[in-house]
């Protein structure tokens, strides 16, 4: 003991520097997770009869090999596909069995009956890229997601969430079983009046 | 009894390493946490395309993934520059898509068989024709969820 001269220098700040560190990467660094699109696929066989739907009900895009849209035959630019895409679903020109209630569209007799019988079928070329694809089909989702929002907040205001968000907790992992009970009930309704009816047609493979 | 102050003068003391271990094993643990193990390398150029309608993923042991894209340089002399799948660490033909999808379905547990989602992972400058392709195979073993993984960000960036 006598013979130790120096004292030990003072190691209580080392504890500070390691915080440091850590607070350090939690912040910097992201913790990745995936995330996309989700979609499901038609079953494998043909239909041998396939329901008879009006062409009022269909919206029709198409996407050609240079990324160009045509709607309902009309060439249109990217940004403005979710609004028409909106107004299609939304139009809600039924009449008697086919009306809508919840819909705040034109209610033009010429375009869809109902949300639940309006169908977006989305076709494209074998050249397309797979990047305008993904930027139609996002803008689609967009189109139903939008009128989910509108919906679910007018018809639970106590929710205090929209359909977006519902969803986001309903898939989380960390959610409490009664909690999910009761957003799936919600959504079940939410994705009934708005169905998501995209079809994929067979890409076009003459041109 | 004890003596506390004998400093002498000019000498430096030693620094004390003692907590060094606890300040590495930190790091280790915090780096084993949040890293992922990346289980196959990437052997298709593969740029994710943008959205931001999205949502997250299922649980990692519920996923079969399957790239797509134009080998990277080092591999096109051997599989040629237009677009292939990569399946496990292998560049497979778009007809290996099914059988893939059945042997994976088969190694995972029986209660998330039916479960399982099929994340595609294209890179943005391929053509439809390929991804048309693998969604008939997919249709074909019935494996119909499936998922376009793409980077959050906006849409018109593709």
């Amino acid at each position: 003991m006598a013979k130790r001269a120096i004292p030990e220098v003072n190691a209580g700040s080392m504890a500070d520097i390691a915080f440091l560190l850590l607070i350090f990467f939690l912040v910097t660094t992201t913790i990745e997770t995936d995330s996309g699109i989700n979609r499901k696929l038609p079953p494998a066989e043909d239909q041998v009869d396939p329901p008879i739907i009006k062409q009022k009900n269909i919206f029709q895009v198409v996407v050609n090999k240079n990324g160009q849209l045509l709607v309902e035959e009309q060439p249109m630019e990217l940004k403005d596909l979710r609004e028409a895409a909106m107004k299609f679903l939304d139009n809600g020109g039924g009449t008697g069995t086919d009306a809508c209630s919840y819909c705040k569209g034109a209610k033009d007799p010429e375009s869809s009956d109902n949300p639940t019988k309006a169908i977006i079928s989305l076709q494209n070329d074998r050249e397309t890229k797979y990047g305008t694809y993904i930027a139609v089909q996002n803008e689609l989702v967009a189109a139903y997601n939008d009128l989910r929002n509108r919906y679910t907040l007018a018809k639970y205001p106590n929710a205090n969430m929209n359909y977006v968000q519902m969803q986001e907790e309903y898939d989380d992992p960390q959610t409490e079983e009664n909690v999910k009970d009761r957003l799936k009930k919600m959504l079940d309704d939410i994705k009934e009046a708005y169905p998501q009816k995209l079809s994929e047609a067979e890409p076009n493979k003459t041109n | 009894m004890a003596k506390f102050t004998k400093k002498k003068k000019g000498e430096l003391p030693p620094v004390s390493t003692a907590s060094l271990p606890d300040i590495v094993f930190m790091l280790l643990f915090f780096f084993m946490t949040v890293t992922t193990m990346k289980d196959s390398e990437l052997k298709v150029i593969n740029e994710l395309p943008y959205a931001d309608q999205v949502q997250k993923l299922d649980k990692k042991d519920r996923i079969i993934y399957i790239y797509a894209g134009k080998p990277h340089e080092r591999y096109r002399a051997t599989y040629g520059s237009a677009a292939k799948v990569q399946l496990n660490d292998q560049l497979r033909d778009v007809k290996d898509v099914g059988a893939y999808i059945l042997e994976e379905r088969a190694g995972r547990r029986p209660e998330i068989q039916n479960v399982l989602t099929t994340a595609l992972k294209v890179d943005k400058e391929t053509n439809m024709g390929l991804i048309s392709d693998i969604k008939q195979q997919l249709r074909d073993v019935n494996a119909l969820k499936i998922n376009y993984t793409t980077r959050v960000g906006e849409a018109s960036q593709n």
